[in-house]
């Protein structure tokens, strides 16, 4: 058996790095046990000729492609949307955009301000000083002022406008509509010993240059500094429990394939929307027989994914093409509910620059705009170079319906049992992508676009994992108190995405990671009386 | 390359031949251009070892393509294999989408293809590039217009 340690967290992804390193500062014991492995900036595909290529091979976004030792599979026959994750050191921040938004402060209270779902049991005031302790930590660069949020400090500069963003940008102001350059986890100057960017455009499969702000870059060393340890290529299969129901532990397979068991007096779950449900319901016992933390029977239930459309449309003078960062400004024009539409809640747009060559190729000949034979070259060349356009993250709203369980048949290489989503669309997601697909195409229009496509649904985009052990005051309604901690098990806590109540229209890292460091500072505060 | 281990494909004569015949007519050689064919040795021989995720979709797609010409593709005079290949793209997006882009992922990192169509033959780190800042002051009517978020108090 190992060394009992204070606090073990499962996962060290966006959350599990933010809570470690907050608790570090108290001197407990800290492990945190991750199935990856760190991630060498020298490995990374925009360090090579392949560059593209490896985006859709060994740095695929779906677990299920990659299909390295490190990734569990996911059975996502069942969705329209498929799951998509980086399984190591950073977890997805490793591959994510960094389009670092925050929740609104009507996301927080989405059941008396329109009458659906459930109100989250905390704020955005709440949130708001975990916030800018992240915003600082993971290195965000941003334009103050925006008028689609209450005040924010700026930390460095935006990313930069580029011929893109002046495209749309003038084009939204013909509108009328809101635009503002994307608050961005990238560092746009020296930061904290991170370089800059310098816009290899890759950051959807890890920065060489260490300026996005992923988590093996930002609160890692920080917390190893701190005497946090952190073992890697170690998959948690279950959490164990005594007799007055409390964890004890968690039996871990280590990368030698052995099993061990880890004591430990609190344990955290970081291990995301799936990761978590997952290894709760794979944590029944006789005491616990749905599932641990399952009195409420909401584990795994309620999984918010972020509907995504997609609109891209080509312009006859060059833009940006593959070179900055991806992202570039964003929307909130259709955020907030609007009673004349046919849809409740709403959704941003983060508009995006080119691609790639391959994927211009791929693209174009998937959607009829590039022909097989001679007239290839002609329309590669009218594309490549020369296209732009958006995505909108559509607000998923809680249905019990949508869920995680543990898949019958499937296991993963240490013979744990994969997670199975079943997910529909609602109608008001439905109707949400359609008026996105139709505001999407006149910002385009009105930009003097041709060739627009559109996606609705996005079938990859499942990144976004939210709501699978949702947070309350009432234990019959949730799985987590307002403060993260089990309403069954009292030394047991959850900081991941699974936590959310609602899922917002924006993307959700920034409010994971200010909901872990508040989970965090809770414990500090409350640690005489946690478990009571 | 970096540090994609590409493992052995072993495909069938019949396979290879019936892949570089449909590679040929998705992207051609262009004179013109100056760029090679996505059938070019050099190039067919990168996608062959860079196809392992892909190894037993890619085969179904050339037996399908096989059935639906009677035989082996590459037998048939130039104008039906394309008449064959219209039908199968027309039958059969989700397989025809996994060639098309196991060629495009070799076929645009070859060195002549990059030079034509005005990329340096480099990957993007370490040198990176170059984004213009742009016109900030493009927000003036954004800033001017004012605070667009509910209360939620
Ligand atoms: C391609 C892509 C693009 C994205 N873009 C954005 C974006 O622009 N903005 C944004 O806000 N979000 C984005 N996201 C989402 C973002 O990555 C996630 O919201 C965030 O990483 C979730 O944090 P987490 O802590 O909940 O989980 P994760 O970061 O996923 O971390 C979970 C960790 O737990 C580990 N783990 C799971 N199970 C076990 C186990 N049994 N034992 C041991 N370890 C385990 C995993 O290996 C993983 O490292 C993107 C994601 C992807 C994949
Ligand atoms: S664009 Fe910037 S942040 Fe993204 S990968 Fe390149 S250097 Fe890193």
């Amino acid at each position: 058996m190992n060394e009992p340690v204070d606090v073990l967290i499962i996962g060290a992804g966006a959350s599990g790095a933010a809570v470690a390193w907050s608790l570090a500062d108290t001197r407990m014991r800290i492990l945190c046990l991750e199935q990856g492995d760190w991630t060498r900036p020298s490995d990374v595909p925009s360090t090579g000729r392949d560059w593209e290529a490896r985006t859709l091979e060994d740095f695929a976004i779906s677990p299920n492609r990659r299909g390295l030792a490190a990734d569990y599979p996911v059975n996502d026959d069942d969705s329209p949307i498929k799951i998509a994750n980086y399984n190591g050191v950073g977890g997805g921040t490793v591959f994510y955009a960094a389009h670092f938004p925050r929740l609104h402060p009507s996301d927080f209270r989405v059941r008396s301000l329109d009458g659906v779902a459930d109100d989250w049991p905390i704020s955005y005031e709440t949130l708001e000083p975990f916030y800018a302790l992240n915003d600082r930590m993971m290195g965000v660069s941003s334009l103050a002022g925006d008028p689609a949020y209450p005040p924010k400090p700026s930390i460095m500069p935006p990313i930069p406008l580029g011929r893109t963003g002046e495209k749309l940008g003038a084009a939204l102001n013909g509108l009328g509509w809101h635009w503002w350059p994307s608050d961005a986890a990238i560092a746009t100057e020296a930061y904290e010993g991170r370089a800059p960017c310098i816009n290899l455009g890759q950051c959807g499969s890890g920065c060489a240059q260490g300026a996005k702000g992923s988590t093996d870059v930002t609160y890692w060393p920080e917390a190893l500094r701190a005497r946090v340890e952190l073992r890697t290529r170690c998959r948690v299969s279950r959490i164990e429990t005594n007799q007055a129901g409390m964890a004890t532990g968690v039996h871990y397979f280590d990368a030698h394939g052995t099993e061990r068991f880890q004591p430990a007096e609190i344990v955290i779950l970081a291990s995301n929307g799936i990761g978590t449900p997952r290894l709760l319901l794979n944590s029944a016992s006789d005491r616990f027989p749905d599932g641990l933390a399952n009195s409420s029977g909401l584990v795994g239930k309620n999984l918010m994914l972020h509907p995504y459309a997609q609109i891209r449309g080509h312009f006859d003078e060059p833009l940006d093409g593959y070179r900055g960062p991806p992202i570039c400004t964003w929307s909130m024009e259709f955020y907030e509910t609007d009673r004349t539409r046919d849809f409740v809640r709403g959704y941003c747009f983060q508009f995006s620059r080119g691609l790639g060559p391959a994927r211009a190729a791929i693209n174009g000949m998937a959607d009829g705009l590039i022909p097989w034979g001679q007239g290839h070259h002609e329309a590669f060349r009218r594309l490549f170079n020369h296209s732009a356009g958006m995505v909108s993250v559509c607000e998923d709203l809680p249905e019990e319906t949508n869920c995680v369980t543990l898949d019958p048949g499937l296991r993963d290489s240490d013979g744990i049992p994969a997670a199975k989503i079943r997910y529909r669309l609602s109608e008001n997601s439905r109707r949400m992508l359609d008026h996105s697909v139709a505001r999407g195409i006149d910002i385009l229009k009105a930009a003097g676009a041709r060739d627009i496509t559109s996606k609705a649904p996005l079938s990859y985009a499942g990144w976004h994992l939210m709501g699978t052990a949702r947070m309350g005051r009432d234990p019959e309604r949730s799985v987590v108190n307002e403060w993260g901690r089990s309403h069954d098990v009292k030394n047991l806590f959850i900081v991941d995405g699974s936590v959310f109540v609602t899922s917002g229209g924006v993307n959700p890292t920034s409010t994971i990671q200010a909901f872990a460091l508040y989970v965090a500072d809770q414990i500090k505060s409350r640690i005489y009386d946690l478990f009571e | 390359m970096t540090t994609a281990e590409p493992g052995p494909v072993d495909f069938s004569d019949l396979e290879r031949e019936t892949l570089r015949c449909v590679l040929r007519h998705m992207i051609p050689a262009s004179a013109e251009l100056g760029v090679p064919g996505a059938d070019d040795p050099l190039i067919f021989a990168d996608i062959l070892r860079s196809i392992q995720r892909d190894r037993w979709r890619v085969g179904d797609a050339l037996r399908v393509i096989d059935a639906l010409c009677g035989g082996g593709l590459a037998g048939l005079a130039d104008s039906d294999q394309e008449k064959c290949l219209s039908e199968f793209r027309a039958l059969h997006p989700g397989l025809s989408g996994i060639l098309e882009s196991a060629a495009a992922r070799c076929y645009y990192r070859d060195d002549r293809v990059m030079a034509s169509i005005g990329m340096e033959a480099r990957p993007p780190f370490p040198l990176g590039y170059q984004v213009d800042q742009g016109d900030w002051s493009l927000l003036d009517p954004v800033r001017a217009r004012g605070r667009i978020y509910r209360d939620a108090s």
